[in-house]
This record gives structure tokens, sequence and C-alpha cells, in this order.
């Protein structure tokens, strides 16, 4: 009987502790769910201190962890920002709210070209807010590199490059490469095409120095590599720190991605979240964010302040000539997921 | 009420072992045995049967043995030398041996990566030498080298434990009998110290078994262990059922190889650490 006691007590307090983590409902408040790094920290205070919201922020890695963590309903978190084709999944499952626009006046201050790409995954432009925006291309070492070889993904094929190249170490990613230069969409679903890009991945595989995420940029910098397959963000970054590097999106082209804001149905804040858009729309706000991120910002208003030398800079705003052979990654339905995932697990353990 | 009392004490422990040993095992075995629409399935289980998943199993397995026996190779010679040195210099090594374990494991092995990459620390000074360079970065041997670098202390210690219960009489008894000292080796030594090294065996080979950051980090992502195809299904294919299901596998392998060990050690009286 005791130990039913004991076992009893136990489990209250475990059921106590939990009960704990249940949120404490403060009415002025703002949760707030965005990649790692991707805002400057100032603006969190500013936004407190003119408005009297308090902000809750948490950070993330890749998207997937995301998911993972939206899933486990934790926090009824009010503003999330995430990628493409992770947007696109969430709409498709119904967690996203639309959002009202008209407490948004600032979204002027955004370009249309961005509403229209976001498109692909928000068809109606109903759901989210562009942030940010890029490409995915090859970081390479100039000295070890030569240009005109990287007009076409063909270099990762090389054999003068053997042992030199970092692919990333993520599905979609790396396939797209793949397709791209085998002349296919980056979303496609077809079995034959995706085999056939398998195949050419695991001939590439000898050649590859390693497959890696976040380490690819410090690999650049530190010249253990010569090319490397990054997202445009990162390897602006990384030449700020090296001159040896340069960036570049072959001619076949590449990824197009756009990071957007989304009001997920849990939301308990739902115009609080409104006036944070509002307010990361704003001119300076913008201004403070991309001296932070420094990735391409949709921020038309920002971007006509620019000087000139800063909007040619190809590595931060991807030409037109570029953008226009790019698409946009797409969410895929669970049994195309499931085939990317098997194949890309045949190609690492091959 | 003084028994009660005495029982409440071991309340923490209870919370502690329901909520963060029995729950998260009873967890593993429900997302083990059920598919995404929560019907019972086993084919989460018989995954393991798949030849990618083989392959990453036999991988593990095989480094897991290599760097075993490795550990075992440097670990014994040390704990004799230990044990042969007086106090002071002993606590010194013992000191020196457990300092690295400060400092946290995933800086341990990224630091690694710093030394051995091709343009390393390593590679720079050999290369000022003269010296061929060292391209084993993004390989097994680079991941085999970390895991006994960072498993080494594990076998060690348990070693040293039993050998230095020997007592000095045993050994001087034996060699007044007449044995050689390869005889007192084999005949007193290590039969003493058996249970120390079975202990020192299952230190090392269950986390090398399972582990997947050494891989992930000086493997380049090339090395697709069993431990990291479990976290990739959890972390990028959100498929939790599947990771389940061959981390019950995994722990299955743990626990015989666990039971293989222990069965060869039932006068051991325990002189490790479990």
């Amino acid at each position: 009987m005791k130990k039913m006691i004991a076992l009893l007590m136990a489990g209250a307090l475990a059921a106590l502790t939990l009960a704990g983590c249940g949120d404490s409902d403060d009415e002025n408040t703002l949760s707030v769910l965005n990649y790692g790094k991707y805002i400057e920290p100032e603006v969190l205070d500013m936004f407190e201190e003119e408005t009297g919201i308090k902000v809750k922020y948490d950070q993330y890695e890749t998207p997937e962890d995301m998911y993972a963590t939206f899933k486990a309903d934790a926090i009824d978190y009010d503003l999330i920002c995430t990628s493409d084709y992770m947007v696109e999944k969430l709409i498709s499952e119904g967690e996203v709210l639309e959002i009202n626009f008209d407490n948004i006046p600032n979204i002027a201050n955004l370009d249309e070209t961005y509403f229209e790409f976001s498109k692909s995954f928000d068809p109606e432009n109903k759901y989210s807010v562009p942030y940010f925006f890029g490409t995915v291309g090859i970081l390479y070492n100039k000295n070890m590199v030569d240009e005109e070889d990287l007009t076409s993904w063909s270099c990762l094929w090389d054999e003068k490059y053997s042992g030199q190249v970092i692919m990333a170490d993520s599905v979609r990613d790396s396939f797209m490469t793949a397709l791209k230069y085998l002349g296919y969409s980056l979303n496609t679903t077809d079995e034959g095409e995706l085999r056939e890009a398998q195949e050419i991945l695991i001939n590439q595989k000898p050649m590859v120095q390693a497959y890696l995420v976040d380490e690819a940029q410090d690999e650049m910098i530190s010249e253990n590599a010569a090319m490397a397959l990054v997202y445009s963000g990162e390897a602006g970054l990384a030449m700020e720190l090296s001159e040896n590097l340069g960036y570049a999106v072959p001619q076949e082209g590449s990824n197009v991605w756009i990071d957007s804001w989304f009001i997920p149905k849990t939301a308990t804040h739902q115009e609080n979240a409104e006036k944070f858009l509002d307010f990361l729309c704003r001119v300076d706000i913008a201004q403070l964010n991309f001296d932070y991120v420094y990735y391409a910002t949709p921020n038309k208003a920002l971007y006509e302040t620019m000087d000139e030398e800063l909007q040619q800079n190809t590595t931060v705003f991807p030409p037109q000539e570029v953008l226009e052979n790019c698409e946009v990654l797409k969410s895929l339905d669970q049994d195309s997921t499931n085939l990317y995932n098997e194949l890309w697990k045949e190609i690492k353990s091959n | 009420m003084r028994k009660l009392g005495r029982q409440l004490l071991a309340g923490p422990y209870l919370v502690w072992i329901i909520g963060f040993i029995l729950l998260p095992v009873a967890v593993i075995l429900y997302f083990a045995l059920t598919n995404s629409e929560g019907g019972f399935t086993l084919s989460n289980v018989l995954a393991i049967g798949e030849p990618i998943h083989l392959k990453a199993l036999f991988l593990s397995l095989r480094l897991a043995v290599i760097c075993t026996l490795l550990c075992l190779i440097l670990a014994y010679p040390l704990a004799m030398i230990l044990n042969k040195t007086g106090k002071k210099c002993q606590s010194l090594i013992v000191f020196i041996f457990i300092l690295p374990m400060w400092m946290n494991f995933m800086l341990r092995i990224l630091a690694w990566r710093m030394l051995l990459n091709n343009n390393g620390v390593i590679n720079t000074v050999l290369e000022t030498l003269g010296l061929p360079v060292l391209n084993i970065i993004n390989t097994p041997t680079a991941v085999v080298f970390c895991m006994v670098y960072d498993f080494l202390p594990f076998m060690v210690l348990p070693i040293y434990n039993s050998m230095a219960r020997i007592s000095p009489e045993v050994v001087e008894s034996a060699k007044d009998l007449g044995a050689g000292s390869v005889t007192v080796f084999f005949k007193v030594i290590l039969p003493l110290t058996l249970s120390g090294v079975i202990s020192g065996i299952i230190m090392v080979f269950v986390p090398a078994l399972t582990s997947f950051a050494i891989s992930d980090l000086l493997g380049g992502g090339k090395i697709m262990l069993i431990g990291n195809v479990i976290e990739q299904a959890f972390t990028q294919q959100n498929n939790w059922q599947l990771g389940s299901g061959l981390s019950i596998v995994l722990m299955i392998f743990v626990i015989a190889s666990m039971a293989l060990m222990s069965a060869h050690d039932k006068e051991g009286g325990g002189a490790g650490v479990w």
C-alpha cells in the first residue's frame, strides 16, 4: 500500500511539474519563433519600448527542427518565420491564419515581385509576408577554381576538383544541383528523373570532400576546399571574412528561397503579431535587420535608399537573368518526401 | 510513520526514474510499435533488415569493435605503468588523463576537426617539417581516432582500479613458487583484472556503438553509422516511428553485448564502475 502511495505521489509530482510548463497568460505579449541570428536583437527591445508589448523570442536551426518544435505544441507561438516550402506545408495542413493586411500599412514598402514569387507557396498571398530572400549557389576560392567553370553545375562533377568539393548535407539542396544540371525541375516528383539524379550524386560522392551544413563556410574561409554549395546569405558573410572567396550561381538556374513570416493557428495575440510585422516592414527597422543579417531584402523602399555599389552586389541581390532560371522550392507530398529521403539515404550510405 | 518518512526520501529518485527513464523508454516503445496512424506494426523494428540500415549497423559494430580493441591495447599497459609508479606521480597521471573530460565533449570533437583538417594544425606542422601530410579527415579512420581519444579514460580507470586491488603479496607468492613474469601476468594479473577489463569494454563499446556526433563532425557527413540513421529519422525526416524502431534494435544490441560480457564476469565482484 505504501508503495502505491509513493508511486501516486511521484505521479502527482510529475503532473505538477508538467502543468507548470503551461502558459502564464500575460495579455500584452507576443511569442515569436525565428531562425537563429535572423533579427537584430535591438529591434526586439525597440518594439517593446514603442508598443509596450513584451516579446518572447525563440530560435531554431532548420525548418525541420521548427516543424518538430511547432508540432510538439509546447508553446503557442503568435508569429513564425520560416522558409517557403515549410510555409507551404503548414498552409496545406491548415495550420496558418490569414493575415489582416489592413493592420500592416507598411506592407507597401515591399516589392510586388516577391509577392509574385511567394505565390508558388502561398497562391493568394493571404498567409505570408516575405522577410529575406536569396539563392543557393557555389562559394568558391578564386585561387583554386577557374571562374569559367562556374557557369554550369557540371563543375561539381569535374575531376579537376576531386576532393575539393563540399556538398550540402541536406536532401533538397543536394538534389537541386543534380536535377538542375540534368535540366529537370528542382521540384520534380518523377521517380525516373530522381533516380537519374541519384545516380550522378552517387558517382559524385568519391569526389566530395564532405557533406556539411553550417561548417561549410568555415571550411571555405580556412581554405580547406575549393567549392561549397551554400546559401547566398552565408556566402556573403564568408566573403566578408576572406578576400579569396567568390559566389556564383550557375546558368542552369538554382533555388531561389524566400523566408517569410506567418501567423500560426495557435496564435493567441494575432493583433500584436500584425503590429510586429508592420514594425518589421518599416524602412528604419528593415535597415537594422538588413545590416545584421545581410541577406537580400524584399523591402523596396529600403533598396532604393542603398548606394549603387550595394545594389549591384550580385552576391546579396541576385541579378535578374539568374533569377529567371530559378525556382522556389515547393513542399512535396508525403510519398515524394519519403522517396527523396530514401534516395538520399542510399547516397549517404553508399 | 518513520517508515513512511524514509520512503518519502526515495520520492525524488522515483520521480527521476519514472519521468526520465521509464517514461521515455515507454514512449520509444510506443512509437516503435505504431505506424503514423497509431496502429500496431512491427515494420519499424524490422526496418533494420533494409540494406542501408544493415550496412550502417555493421559499420557501427565494426568501428566500435576496432575502437574497443585499440582502447584495450592502449589502456592495459598504461594501467600497469600507473600501478607501478609512486603515489604522487600516480595521481598526477590520473589527473592529466581526466583533464580533457572537463571540457565539453562536442568542443573536443570540433577541436579535432581543426587539428585534422587538410589545412589544419597537424598538417601545417607536418608540411613545414617536410613530412607527408595526413589525409584522414572525413574518413572512418578519423572517426575511430576520435572515439579512442574520447573513450580511453573509460577503459583505463576500471582496469587501473582492479589492478590496484591486487595485493603485492599475491604476485610475490606466485614468484616464490617459481612463476616467471610471463606466467605471473597470464595466471595471476590478467585473471584478477578481468572484471575491470570487462567493465572497460562495456563502457567503451556501448558509447562507440551508439555514437553519432563524432561520425557526423569528423566523417564529413560521409560516414553513416546506425546512430546517424536514427538521428536523421528524428531531425530531418520527422519519422519518429522509424527512429524509435531502430533505437529499440540498437538497445537490444547494447543489452546483448552487456549480457555477453557479464556472463564472463560471474565471479568478478565488480571492480569497475558498473
